[in-house]
């Protein structure tokens, strides 16, 4: 056994069975989020949410993804047949391919670069494609001003997302995940992590990936009482769960990166606990209820207030605090705690 | 047939394909799409080569962002196809001794190539230079300590087009109503309201 593993075909196939373990991690989560989604907001507005379908309607998700891939696929007659029908993959397999690199434990991760946050800012620098393409394809009004605003939405909170994600490389010195969560690893648990340090930073984290991956209250490129669902107007079925999946592994995602960045991964809270992936899941699935409770509580925004809110404060907000950051490292002042660069190597 | 030599076929491939359906899609859309495909597999070229962080920036500055705009224009463009092709009729003498031209200086220039020395070992990605050093800090080193000054020149200049652009394109538009978010935090209820007491029947 030990033999085969090492010839091309046993890699090949180590690789493959990673990958699908990773793959399987995430659809099953996905399951449960979109579950635990509509749960939370039902509870909010004391309602039920899904309760019919297996225990507490646990696997109401899994009879909605059947009943979507067994509907009948509609693609519009005066649509460009080829994107029409490329957009939805685009958005799935982009939002996945992003986790080769996310860390769950130290060494537990497909792809070990040393440009990690750069391919994870990247790929979901891509992801506006999946969203423009379908919008366009459609051939109708309503995708089309979607899109739009799609575009020009992720394109403006980008910038942010890229300088706070310096901040934090400033700090410790590396673009990898393994050495950005070591430089977390301190003394006092939960209080070494970046959070305290990079503190604004962590709310102006936040409201980027939510504007990011077109959550409440950004979600203006589907706002439904004005453009009906926006971009994913004329999609039915598969097609239709491949955006919606997309989008959720996206946000999940999302969480990811903020547990790997501010809140130490898989590092225990206190020092006494072990440190494993089981507090990286945890951090996670927080952090995704603090994105279904903003879904549940914020009114949406308008358009040009989205527009200001990120080019007139969260981009010179974001910048000042990259040259402050720089500042702080480069003179190791308040005890070290920007200049990390002998711990994450 | 390695898989790193799969790799830069496949890659290959993928760029020159997507770099000549750029060319001859008849919809400009299609077009912008293909050129997309094109950056994609460059970057993935770079990666072969080992120069993983500026593959990374070619995503995320062309594909990311550059790519977007050129679609966002393309998309909202009422482009008018019989008059273009009639237009590309006219010019094509022109063209083609444009393309030839180039292609002779390629070759001329091609023809005298030689390789300099330390070249070699440079490209191979297991040997970085400046004794094991990510390729991200020895660019890093490069351009902020060798060549800090020029680094900092092209920056200014990058500036100066940037608010060059702004003062050509801004307009200030007064007959538009806008909404001064300080003005109305600022604003005292007992200035802007009245409270009155209206008998019924009688009105103000």
């Amino acid at each position: 056994m030990a033999e085969f593993l090492t010839t091309p075909f046993g890699i090949l196939v180590t690789i493959m069975a990673q990958v699908l373990l990773v793959i399987g991690f995430v659809m099953i989560s996905l399951l449960f989020l979109v579950y635990g989604d509509r749960k939370i907001w039902a509870a909010v507005q004391l309602r039920r949410g899904p309760n019919v379908v297996g225990p507490w309607g646990l696997l109401q998700t899994v009879a909605d993804a059947l009943k979507y891939v067994v509907k009948e696929i509609v693609v519009p007659a005066g649509s460009d047949r080829f994107v029409f029908l490329m957009a939805p993959m685009v958005s799935f397999v982009l939002a996945m391919i992003a986790w080769a690199v996310i860390p769950f434990n130290d060494g537990w991760v497909l792809a070990d670069i040393n440009v990690a946050i750069l391919y994870v800012f990247a790929i979901s620098s891509l992801e506006v494609y999946g969203v423009i393409m379908g919008g366009w394809a459609s051939n109708s009004k309503y995708p089309f001003l979607g899109s739009l605003r799609s575009a020009a939405q992720m394109i403006s909170y980008e910038v942010s997302i890229g300088l706070i994600i310096i901040g934090v490389i400033l700090s410790t010195g590396s673009m990898n995940f393994g050495a950005i969560v070591a430089a977390q690893d301190g003394n006092w648990g939960l209080f070494s992590w970046y959070w305290l340090p990079h503190f604004p930073m962590v709310f102006l984290f936040f409201i980027s990936a939510l504007a990011e991956t077109n959550r409440p209250p950004f979600d203006l490129p589907e706002a439904e009482s004005e453009l009906v669902a926006g971009y994913q107007v004329e999609y039915s079925s598969t097609p239709f769960l491949l955006f919606m999946a997309g989008e959720y592994i996206a946000i999940f995602l999302m969480c990811a990166l903020t547990t790997l960045l501010f809140f130490g991964g898989w590092l225990s809270p206190v020092p006494f606990l072990p440190d494993g992936p089981l507090w990286m899941v945890a951090k996670m699935a927080f952090f995704f209820f603090l994105f279904a409770m903003v879904k549940a509580i914020v009114p949406r925004y308008r358009y040009d207030q989205l527009m200001r809110l990120g080019w007139k404060w969260f981009l010179p907000f974001s910048l000042a605090w990259v040259v402050l950051v720089a500042f702080f490292a480069k003179f190791e002042l308040f005890g070290g705690a920007y200049a990390r660069w002998a711990v994450g190597g | 047939m390695t898989p790193t030599v799969l790799a830069f076929y496949l890659f290959a491939i993928s760029c020159v394909a997507g770099g000549l359906f750029t060319v001859v899609s008849r919809n400009p859309v299609h077009s912008v799409l293909w050129l997309i495909l094109s950056f994609l597999s460059a970057a993935g070229l770079f990666v072969l080569l080992g120069a993983e962080f500026v593959a990374m920036l070619l995503i995320i500055v062309y594909v990311g962002a550059v790519a977007v705009l050129f679609l966002f224009v393309v998309m909202m463009l009422d482009v008018d196809f019989a008059e273009l092709k009639a237009e590309m009729a006219r010019y094509m003498p022109l063209a083609l001794l444009i393309g030839v031209v180039i292609l002779m200086q390629l070759a001329i220039a091609l023809g005298v190539w030689t390789t300099a020395e330390g070249v070699e070992i440079a490209a191979r990605p297991d040997a970085v230079a400046d004794g094991g050093r990510h390729n991200t800090d020895a660019l890093g080193l490069i351009l902020y300590d060798k060549y800090f000054l020029l680094f900092q020149l092209a920056g200014l200049i990058l500036l100066v087009a940037m608010i060059g652009a702004i003062v050509l394109t801004l307009r200030h538009r007064v007959d538009i109503k806008r909404q001064d978010i300080l003005q109305q935090m600022y604003r005292d209820p007992n200035e802007s309201l009245v409270m009155k007491d209206v008998k019924p029947g009688q009105g103000l």
